[in-house]
């Protein structure tokens, strides 16, 4: 697209355009997103309370409380504490929701419509999201209040149990894919929703509970919000802040949510894939012509929007009915369930995977594709996902037969400068 | 017009953050701020390590090392908290002896970083025309790694004027097998007798296992021993 676009303008003014627009386009996720997150959570809130929430507002289903919500903190005062540490009083809210942005960034929308494809995609929203804690620490340090120092010890606490069983989940359907690139992820489950990890083999579908439990316990929402407590703590980490800062602390918390959920849908739920391959009945796919594939694309990127909005509502049902849990619980669910739990399920689906007959005989997982990347020096890397996207430049370069391969290799090495 | 070589600018951009940040730990007398500081360096030399295109190492390098400097914080929070440390003076010894570590080792470091070729030498051709040409495996080229020519093992796609990557080489999976005994990326390097039984990284690997395995056994018996004492 820069490069389309470098033929009308300056060259390092298309860059810098396309790089703020997909900036943009991805900053709409955590704004926009949380403003419709928090009137999802109020309907849902009082639908499960037997209440009625926000009506009036808009007219039908009070739709317009987002924006009237989004209003009333922006225009209230942006108090700070006499005794507080000014600078990083103000710091620790954007630091949270910077972390919760850029957790975003290696997150694939649809069939390759992701902001940055990395290599290590998992492990770097993984490494990312949980880099959100340091805000809340802040935060609690900075307003010098007792209570938002006792929310931010205790959020720090219950965010580096929960990693370690976080990690290992994640490592399941990493290793059943055999890769940590969220798009080859997503790739590899296109089909029927019999082809989603999560149906994999047995424990992938126990693993998925485990995640969602860490999930929710490392983005701090309830029954694991004990940061906020708001019957011991007043409101936790985020006592002593109004406005628009306050604010900002829940954006980066449902951008967070946002992202987990997205992380999962494509992880467990075949990511932009629907649970019936339409898209492919209906001969929207890159191999019938650009226009095609992007209208594929499209429903794709409503699929997979679909799925991370049912993860968060999930969630928001999960708050308003589990009373919140003391931290020794909270300590104890990490440590004594979800931990022991993640390891036997990785066991398990490392004997699923690789020891049983045809990797557990459920269905046919495409073993070209499982080993792409690790043997593709050696192995022609085709598969069936990799048929639905066009060819790259890359995929053409690839030598069919490995000896060739390995002849090219060593002829650029040796004429490469500084080479080893 | 000069197009901007967004690389470079990218460059001097998180190297200045880097450094800065790095004064600022050192100047900074409030420990929490230190630690914010060093957070900051270290996200900017992951930021780096990305531009390299190793965004597995850029990625470690946010998971432990920013993520590490976590435990830094919550200690400097639970330190200072109380208010006696909240102001750490260093004192014109400790000045001294820092100045003298930290000029022996910039007197290592700097003419060794000189001393690299490829960094006085510039960046070589266009990889396009590489590739091009009798249909090669492409390499990474860009200007701030040390050894700027990997030929990547799952091949590399598009690369635009500046030399650099549209999308992300694959690091992962070489890493992990050089770990596991199988250096997939210097495979013609070797000679044909010893390709077989090429060892990579394994033994470093397996020490560094069991020396965390030692370490997490070591902090569990320090935690129950505590507690048993005290129901005796």
């Amino acid at each position: 697209m820069a490069e389309a676009l470098a033929n009308y303008l300056w060259p390092w003014l298309a860059y810098l355009l396309v790089g703020l627009l997909q900036a943009g386009l991805l900053l709409i996720v955590p704004l926009v997103g949380a403003m419709f997150f928090v009137w999802i959570e109020r309907k849902v809130s009082a639908r499960i309370q037997d209440r009625l929430g926000p009506t009036r507002c808009g007219g039908k289903f009070g739709w317009l409380q987002l924006l009237a919500d989004g209003l009333k903190l922006i225009t209230k005062e942006d108090l700070r504490p006499g005794e507080a540490d000014a600078v990083l009083f103000r710091l620790a809210p954007y630091i949270s929701l910077c972390a919760s942005f850029a957790a975003l960034l290696a997150l694939p929308f649809s069939n390759g419509w992701v902001a940055q494809e990395l290599d290590v995609g998992v492990f770097f929203i993984l490494a990312v999201v949980g880099l959100e804690v340091f805000g809340v620490i802040l935060a609690g340090y900075a307003s010098a209040s007792k209570w938002s120092l006792f929310g931010a010890m205790r959020e720090a606490a219950q965010v580096v149990s929960y990693e370690v069983p976080l990690g290992m989940c994640v490592v399941v359907p990493v290793l059943i894919a055999g890769t940590m690139n969220l798009v080859t992820i997503g790739q590899i489950q296109a089909g029927p929703f019999t082809n989603w990890l999560i149906f994999h083999d047995p424990f992938t579908f126990i693993t998925f509970w485990v995640y969602f439990t860490c999930a929710t316990a490392s983005v701090n929402r309830a029954p694991f919000d004990l940061a906020e407590a708001e019957s011991e703590l007043v409101a936790g980490f985020h006592t002593e802040y109004s406005g628009f800062r306050w604010l900002a602390f829940f954006m980066a918390e449902y951008g967070s949510m946002f992202a987990v959920s997205g992380l999962a849908a494509i992880l467990f739920f075949g990511g932009w894939n629907g649970p019936l391959p339409i898209t492919d009945w209906l001969g929207l796919t890159p191999a019938h012509g650009p226009v095609l594939g992007w209208i594929g694309n499209l429903l794709g990127l409503l699929n997979f929007v679909l799925k991370c909005i049912f993860g968060v509502t999930f969630m928001v049902w999960v708050r308003w009915t589990l009373p919140r849990l003391r931290i020794d619980q909270v300590m104890q669910v990490c440590l004594k369930y979800c931990t022991p739990i993640a390891a036997v399920m990785f066991l398990g689906a490392t004997f699923w995977t690789y020891m049983l007959p045809g990797g557990g005989g459920l269905r046919s997982m495409p073993y070209a594709n499982r080993y792409a990347l690790t043997a593709a020096p050696y192995a022609k890397p085709v598969g069936s996902a990799a048929e639905t996207k066009p060819k790259t430049s890359a995929e053409k370069n690839f030598a069919p037969n490995g000896n060739d391969a390995t002849k090219d290799r060593v002829a650029v090495t040796q004429t490469a400068p500084g080479g080893e | 017009m000069n197009p901007i070589n967004w690389h470079t600018v990218f460059f001097y951009l998180y190297a200045l953050v880097a450094c800065g940040f790095g004064v600022a730990v050192v100047i900074s007398t409030n420990i929490v701020r230190m630690a914010l500081y060093l957070i900051f360096s270290l996200g900017a030399t992951a930021g780096l390590f990305f531009l390299a295109g190793a965004d597995f190492v850029g990625s470690m390098q946010l998971l432990i090392y920013v993520g590490g400097t976590l435990v830094l914080l919550i200690f400097g929070v639970m330190l200072t908290a109380q208010g006696p440390l909240i102001s750490l003076r260093t004192s014109g010894g400790d000045w001294i002896v820092a100045m003298l570590l930290a000029g022996c080792l910039a007197a290592l470091l700097v003419p060794a970083g000189l001393t690299v070729s490829s960094w006085n030498t510039g960046r070589p051709a266009p990889t396009t025309e590489q590739v091009a040409g009798n249909g090669a495996q492409p390499v990474l080229v860009s200007t701030t790694e040390k050894t700027p020519q990997i030929p990547l093992a799952g091949g590399l796609p598009d690369v635009d004027n500046n030399g650099i990557p549209d999308k992300q080489p694959i690091t992962a999976a070489p890493i992990g097998l050089g770990l596991l005994g199988a250096r997939v990326d210097k495979l013609e390097n070797v000679p044909e007798a010893l390709r077989p039984g090429m060892s990579g990284y394994l033994l470093p690997f397996e020490v560094i296992s069991v020396h965390l395995l030692v370490v997490l056994v070591g902090a569990a018996y320090l935690a129950r021993s505590k507690r048993s004492a005290m129901n005796r």
